[in-house]
């Protein structure tokens, strides 16, 4: 049950409402004239030749490129493999970054001992794995899933983990109060309050997910996105390089929307 | 019959990297059923230690505890500890924070439910029960957080500085429902608080601490010519100032040759 109360709008505050919705118009509009416009220029300054489509590619040639690909179907199976990818890296990133981080917060000697270690290996740039993983484990999904969690793990580890710490030590002393053990401070406390925390670090690991199996695909793969965008530029087909990016863009942008769109629905329903 | 709760020589300290910091040294009192003891002592003199201490979340370093007479008997079952802030949790219903102790207990049941919802209802909660912290008072949140303590039913009750977080008004208020709450529940309880006046207009029975490390300065006993007044009314009559100034003494000795501080 919310209180709701039922406030008469006045004059001067719906004028001011308007003019908040003329103004969200404003910027939506002159946001889309920039794509527009650079669109255009780009197209004309290959028509024209001002520069090298060959090199530059243009909207049309990526237009065309991606209708012959959509009609032979072949984007579908690169595309397909670069997401699935990517979601399945990031399911492991969530239920291995949670509990490696709820195991760290129950023992204080474990994390204490394990911090230099995660560190380290968070601010290790981590495409410097991806070759390593490739022979170890081979020229497969699995090295290119492994790829893809190796860039998010351990900040998530790291995050989650400090999120824990953070929580109101009067609020675990009330769990206590109320004759808790650790088991309710995590289940009563710790997890539920920290489920903000836990949705925006998600919402960030989707898009790192998709880096590292990018990644993991440049070096190691036959098929997906990354792939294309290596064997493009290497047999000097640039509309396949450039095509992949602006889906890659795309990709992006809808994973992390979809987060995102979980991530309200979940905290409305608090 | 032995007495609810008893402190004998108990003696207290924190370690921490940095130093030793004694909390309490050498306190002892008894705590008798149905008393309305109150706490008064600078901040920082060791109170909430001393309620930790009594509640059994930490042990003393010295001294006895005997709670009913027996020592360290699961101290939980029969202490309610109401802590400074309300901590309700705002991921939860008013109904789910307070039904919150009794879920850690696996207690929640037809009975336990039924009380509750006594509770809610005679302290002007239920309509609310559905509701999200966040849409309820300062006053009403404290009831909430008493409501979850008392549904545990705890023979003794801890409060700590239970109205800090109050403006005045609501403070005077709210201790007055507290208060009825308690007296209509029948529950000893200990007031920690560093408000005198809280103190006076609350409690049979006042102790007062030193600065830290706390020891009992003195122990006044608290009774009003006419009896069954609520707090908000103690305060309107005579003797009111008198305790007040008595304790304000106990607290502020002017000891020859020194400055009080
Ligand atoms: N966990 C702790 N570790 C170290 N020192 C503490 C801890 N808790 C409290 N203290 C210190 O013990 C003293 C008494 O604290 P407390 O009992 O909270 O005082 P009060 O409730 O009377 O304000 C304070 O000086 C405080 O700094
Ligand atoms: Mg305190």
């Amino acid at each position: 049950m919310s209180i709701e109360k039922f406030v008469p709008v006045s004059a001067s505050q719906a004028a001011y409402l308007k003019r908040l919705k003329h103004r969200q118009y404003r910027i939506a509009g002159i946001r889309l004239l920039i794509f527009a416009v650079f669109l255009l220029l780009w197209e004309t300054a290959v028509q024209r030749s001002w520069i090298d489509g060959f090199i530059f590619s243009s909207p049309s040639r990526i237009w065309n490129t991606f209708s012959a690909m959509w009609t032979d179907g072949s984007i579908f199976t690169h595309a397909g493999i670069t997401v699935l990818e990517t979601l399945i890296s990031f399911a492991f990133v969530v239920v291995l970054g949670t509990s490696s981080a709820i195991l760290l917060w129950c023992s204080d000697s474990l994390s204490e001992i394990l911090e230099p270690y995660l560190v380290v290996l968070n601010s290790l740039p981590k495409s410097a794995l991806a070759p390593l993983l490739i022979v170890w484990l081979g020229a497969n999904s699995k090295s290119i899933i492994v790829a893809g969690m190796s860039v998010a793990i351990f900040g998530t580890i790291l995050n989650l983990y400090t999120g824990f710490c953070a929580v109101d030590p009067d609020k675990i002393r009330l769990i206590y109060t109320l004759g808790g053990t650790q088991k309710d401070v995590l289940g009563k406390v710790i997890l539920p309050g920290t489920v903000p925390l836990l949705l925006s670090v998600m919402k960030v690991n989707i898009g790192l997910c998709l880096v590292g199996v990018i990644i993991g695909e440049f070096i190691g793969a036959r098929q997906g996105l990354g792939y294309l965008i290596i064997y493009g530029s290497q047999v000097f087909k640039l509309d396949w390089v450039i095509m992949s990016i602006a889906l890659l863009c795309i990709i992006a942008i809808l994973l992390y929307g979809a987060i995102g769109f979980a991530e309200k629905q979940c905290l409305k329903k608090r | 019959m032995d007495p609810l709760l008893e402190l004998k020589h108990v003696s207290y300290a924190y370690h921490t990297k940095s130093g030793e910091t004694y909390a309490l040294t050498d306190i002892s009192f008894q705590v008798q059923r149905g008393e309305f003891l109150a706490i008064v002592g600078p901040s920082g003199c060791g109170k909430s230690t001393l309620l930790s201490l009594i509640s059994g979340l930490i042990l003393p370093e010295d001294g006895t505890i005997l709670r009913s007479g027996m020592p360290g008997a699961s101290p939980h079952s029969s202490i309610g500890y109401m802590l400074q802030k309300d901590h309700l949790f705002d991921w939860r219903t008013v109904y789910r924070n307070v039904t919150l102790g009794l879920e850690i207990r696996h207690e929640l049941n037809k009975r336990t439910r039924l009380h509750v919802d006594q509770m809610l209802k005679d302290y002007d909660l239920y309509r609310f029960r559905n509701a999200v912290p966040s849409e309820l008072s300062g006053g009403m949140r404290q009831r909430a957080a008493l409501i979850r303590t008392l549904a545990l039913d705890p023979e003794l009750l801890l409060l700590d500085e239970p109205f800090s977080a109050l403006d005045f008004q609501t403070r005077l208020s709210v201790c007055d429902d507290i208060y009825a709450i308690l007296r209509k529940e029948k529950k000893t309880a200990i007031l920690v608080t560093h408000d005198l006046s809280e103190a006076v207009s609350m409690a049979d029975r006042i102790l007062v601490l030193s600065q830290r490390p706390a020891r009992i300065r003195e122990v006044i006993r608290v009774s009003f010519a006419r009896e069954g007044l609520s707090p908000f009314a103690r305060r309107n009559e005579p003797e009111f100032k008198d305790y007040f100034n008595q304790i304000w003494a106990a607290l502020n000795p002017v000891s020859p040759g020194k400055e009080p501080a």
